[in-house]
């Protein structure tokens, strides 16, 4: 019997307060008529008008957004090749090496990720701008998507693969008609891991960008580093409120479709 | 034997161990116990036998403390229980998960409850010693219960629970995770250690076998209910109802009407048989609804009709069972009803005297079935 | 179909070997160079025109000089310390607040399960900057906390909290807290509930069996917790700069500073290196626990 007693529920209100207070009073503070940020002085949009007309925050919005859907198409794309060599390829030359580059970006500090890539790129004379985020973030957040691929990939009967192949796929067929689709819902996810973790990387970003290519959290941090100001609460605002709306829309999503195949499989038992 | 059988629960001067009085527990809206008043006597071992959810492990987890009564108390020793936590009970649970501590060997598994006892070291030593000697564990000792077979595990929990030497031992399925051969060992020993330890037990099952076999009375549960509490003989031979007849071994079930006759009683059941004889200690009334209760080896299968029987149709061999050391036939008279009847083959399969779609002849002695309540 | 495994395998593996180990390979070499004041800012650099006698010119130049700069200059050894000192305060810090969110998540009815998940993981999916920039305006001076503070009549003057290691705690046990609640909820959750019925049972009080038994079954989970928590920590950049004052000493922000402000590139990268002999004992001892962990429930 699991019961909620009163110290599960202190922990948990607690711990949840703690949590997500914080988020709540940038978001209601975002509403601040006034220019102190600390001080409420009525409700006004005012913030969200002047973030609109701030051309550079703008152009690092593009910027990121450009640098994100690029660097997590190309982790999604690497990181499931890596997954699947990580779990299906048997023994190679080198295979400890593979895995051990695989999983040493992901407790790598990032100011060591950022200083060896842009020795890297000053080293052989590569322009630092939207291409070498790019390179930069595709690097580390495949390794994250691999993780996520192959853990779905262990977890997926082999036996699938060779029934294909034994009705006659090609390998590169198999994998396409069932391999891949069965494995989708990882890959998507790591695909959105590897967004988000775009999206939100200052520090490898800042080593590795240009004066050509500024994302937002580098101009966010540049910005805050003097203090709180109403124009970034209401761009938090927005970011905390995509994420939001997207995390619980997907988490929906899954729910339904657990709850349809539960139905179904009712449905078929009693058929 | 000589001994004077053990039988407590005919002794009106006997004290019972546990005494349930009017006992109900509901969870919400469901009653998983429905008013039931019992008595369970020290040295007993105790079955509850049942279907899942038939409220036998609610039973059980109220005498440990998990659970309390909604309404009614239970006495153990003549005492209340209700406020006693279970840390404090004089009562110990055997898992049906064993839920042995993964982290802890076996040593320090069985020392466990000893040592929240703050038994002195030297006495748990002993103790734990001697439990691992009675349990046939002493070379084990060292091992995590990860290590050791699923046998080996059933006996590390027994070791457990009886460490403490409880007034009373509760077992929750404690064979149901063994495979058959080793269950069939294990209950002798059950029965063994509950003999040398003196402990009453109360093991709740869902395997009839299993509850016959151990136990000295068995409690027949359905939806929250004891419908009948007795020596697995009398739950065999004599019982009251025709769920437990149904629920124990295997029994034929011919519905009619009884006429008093004689010492007995007639039943009708069909147009154009025979009708059939049976005697019993009840009393129906004239044209009463009735079942005939017959187990199949109390019928015996005959090619031509026997003579000076109390009871004999006839029917055709519908389907054959072979078990090995038995053979049940199933044979359909000519109105459909279905009667089994068992014997032992003790010859070679090549020379059974009947095949399917024979003719045969069922008889079977006037007490041979027991006559049940419609 | 060789061919294609060996793409298959090639792509991943050369992609991992230019952009993650060769530029790691550069850092140790300009970890072993001198500073200049020229593009690049640091000699020797490797002529490949000179051929062998450049390459063995090349490694005679190479030195620990940095190394030992790192090791005179008590800055740097503070740094690590107090990086040291700093992660392990606020990992025991986070398990303190994690341990109890896990316990009640994995105490909580079935079907609220689900939901409380989803709660924990949202603000992971969240920018990470910005959720320590939402503390900026709780904790300076004319702050939310110091307002209720103060309004509420418990304080006179405002409490410095921004700009000191307490905001740096606060920081890190906030955005961390997650990486400390997952696995030891997932250990909690897997805790068969009938031992802790068997512990009391045998005559343990809650808190005993709480004591002898759902903790050491965590400990699985308390362990990776730390471990996540702890291992991010140590080079935690954004924290203590926008959080901690001119006297939290983080060596994440020191190597910043060092290659950012100060354009000392050899000695940004002898600082990395170290901080990576350093990590290097964590990380194994985590892989290490993982590794137990799955044996154990294979």
């Amino acid at each position: 019997m699991r019961r909620l007693t009163w110290f599960n529920t202190t922990a948990l209100t607690l711990g949840f307060a703690f949590l997500y207070l914080p988020m709540v009073i940038l978001v209601i503070y975002s509403f601040n008529e006034s220019k102190l940020v600390t001080v409420w002085a009525g409700f006004s949009t005012k913030w969200y008008g002047e973030l609109f007309q701030n051309e550079a925050f703008l152009d690092a919005a593009k910027v990121t957004v450009k640098v994100a859907v690029l660097s997590s198409t190309i982790a999604t794309i690497l990181g499931t090749m890596a997954a699947y060599v990580l779990v299906r390829a048997g023994r190679f030359k080198g295979r400890t090496l593979f895995s051990g580059m695989i999983y040493a970006p992901l407790v790598m500090p990032e100011v060591i990720t950022g200083l060896s890539l842009l020795l890297l790129f000053i080293g052989i004379g590569l322009d630092r701008g939207v291409f070498t985020i790019v390179l930069a973030h595709a690097t580390f957040s495949m390794c994250y998507v691999s993780v996520v691929v192959s853990s779905r990939l262990v977890s997926f009967d082999q036996s699938l693969e060779e029934a294909a192949l034994d009705l006659g796929c090609s390998p590169m067929q198999a994998f396409r008609l069932v391999t891949l689709p069965i494995i989708a819902p990882a890959v998507i996810s790591g695909w959105l891991l590897a967004f988000t973790l775009s999206l939100d990387d200052l520090v490898i970003a800042s080593f590795t960008s240009g004066p050509s290519a500024t994302t937002l959290p580098i101009k966010i941090f540049s910005a805050v580093r003097l203090g709180v100001s109403p124009e970034i609460n209401a761009l938090s605002t927005i970011m905390i409120a995509i994420v939001a709306v997207g995390v619980i829309t997907a988490s929906l999503v899954t729910k339904r479709a657990a709850l349809r195949q539960q139905a179904e499989e009712r449905a078929a038992v009693k058929a | 034997m000589g001994e004077k059988a053990f039988e407590p629960w005919n002794d009106p001067n006997e004290k019972p161990l546990i005494q349930f009085q009017n006992v109900t527990k509901r969870f919400g809206d469901f009653t998983a116990i429905d008013d039931q008043s019992f008595d369970i006597y020290a040295q007993e071992f105790f079955a509850l036998l049942g279907p899942s959810g038939c409220g036998k492990t609610t039973l059980m987890r109220m005498l440990a403390g998990f659970e309390t009564p909604t309404e009614g108390t239970i006495l153990l020793g003549g005492q209340d229980i209700a406020p006693i936590p279970p840390n404090k009970r004089a009562v110990n649970m055997m898992f049906q998960s064993y839920a042995l501590f993964p982290h802890l060997n076996i040593w320090e598994n069985i020392a466990f409850g000893l040592k929240r006892d703050g038994m002195a070291k030297a006495d748990i030593d002993t103790r734990v010693d001697e439990m691992l000697k009675l349990t046939r564990l002493e070379q084990f000792a060292k091992r995590k219960p990860h290590q050791c077979s699923g046998g080996q595990r059933q006996r590390v929990a027994l070791a457990r629970s009886l460490a403490k030497a409880p007034k009373l031992l509760l077992l929750d399925e404690p064979l149901g995770a063994l495979d058959a051969k080793l269950r069939q060992d294990t209950q002798f020993e059950l029965m063994d250690i509950q003999e040398k330890t003196g402990t009453t037990f109360v093991i709740v099952t869902h395997d009839q076998e299993e509850a016959m076999t151990v136990a000295s009375r068995v409690a027949v549960m359905d939806h929250g209910r004891i419908i009948q509490a007795d020596t697995p003989a009398e739950i065999y031979e004599a019982p009251r109802s025709v769920y437990v007849a149904d629920f124990i071994g295997d029994v034929t079930i011919i519905s009619g009407t009884a006429t008093p006759q004689g010492d007995g009683y007639d039943i009708a059941f069909a147009e154009g048989q025979p009708t059939l004889h049976a005697k019993t200690d009840h009393s129906f009334s004239n044209g009463q609804a009735c079942h005939l209760a017959i187990r199949p080896e109390k019928v015996a299968i005959s090619a031509d009709k026997p003579e000076g029987v109390a009871n004999a149709v006839q029917g055709k061999i519908l389907d054959i069972a072979y078990l090995g050391n038995l053979s049940t036939y199933h044979v359909e008279l000519p109105n459909g009803q279905i009667i089994k009847s068992q014997t032992a083959n003790t010859r070679r399969l090549s020379q059974r005297p009947f095949t399917w779609e024979d003719d045969v002849w069922l008889s079977w002695t006037n007490t041979a079935g027991v006559l049940l309540e419609g | 179909m060789m061919l294609r495994r060996a793409t298959l395998i090639l792509v991943p593996y050369l992609w991992l070997l230019a952009l993650f180990l060769v530029p790691f390979l550069i850092v140790l070499k300009i970890s072993l160079s001198d500073t200049e004041l020229s593009i690049p800012p640091y000699t020797p650099t490797l002529d490949f025109s000179a051929g062998w006698q450049g390459f063995k010119d090349f490694l005679s130049e190479l030195d620990f000089e940095n190394f030992q700069f790192l090791a005179e200059d008590d800055l740097y050894w503070k740094a690590y310390l107090s990086s040291l000192k700093i992660a392990v305060i606020a990992t025991f810090l986070t398990l303190l607040v994690g341990y109890p969110i896990a316990y009640g998540m994995a105490n909580a009815p079935n079907h609220w399960r689900p939901t409380l998940m989803l709660l924990i993981i949202l603000p992971f999916w969240t920018s990470f900057l910005i959720r320590v920039y939402s503390w900026m305006g709780i904790l300076s001076n004319e702050g939310y906390l110091n307002q209720l503070l103060m309004s509420m009549g418990l304080i006179s003057e405002p409490l410095i909290i921004l700009n000191t290691n307490i905001a740096v705690y606060i920081g890190i046990v906030y955005t961390y807290l997650p990486f400390m609640i997952l696995p030891i909820y997932s250990a909690l959750e897997r805790l068969d509930a009938s031992l802790l019925e068997a512990a009391e049972d045998l005559g343990c009080s809650r808190f005993t069996a709480f004591w002898l038994v759902t903790i050491p079954l965590s400990k699985n989970g308390i362990i990776a917790g730390c471990f996540l928590v702890f291992i991010p920590t140590l080079g935690e950049f954004v924290i203590p700069s926008l959080l901690g004052g001119s006297k939290t000493l983080m060596i994440g922000k020191v190597l910043w500073e060092e290659f950012f402000n100060n354009r000392d590139w050899p000695v940004a990268s002898a600082v990395a290196v170290i901080l990576l002999l350093i990590l290097i004992v964590p990380i194994v001892l985590f892989q290490r626990n993982e590794q137990k962990q799955r044996e154990a429930e294979g």
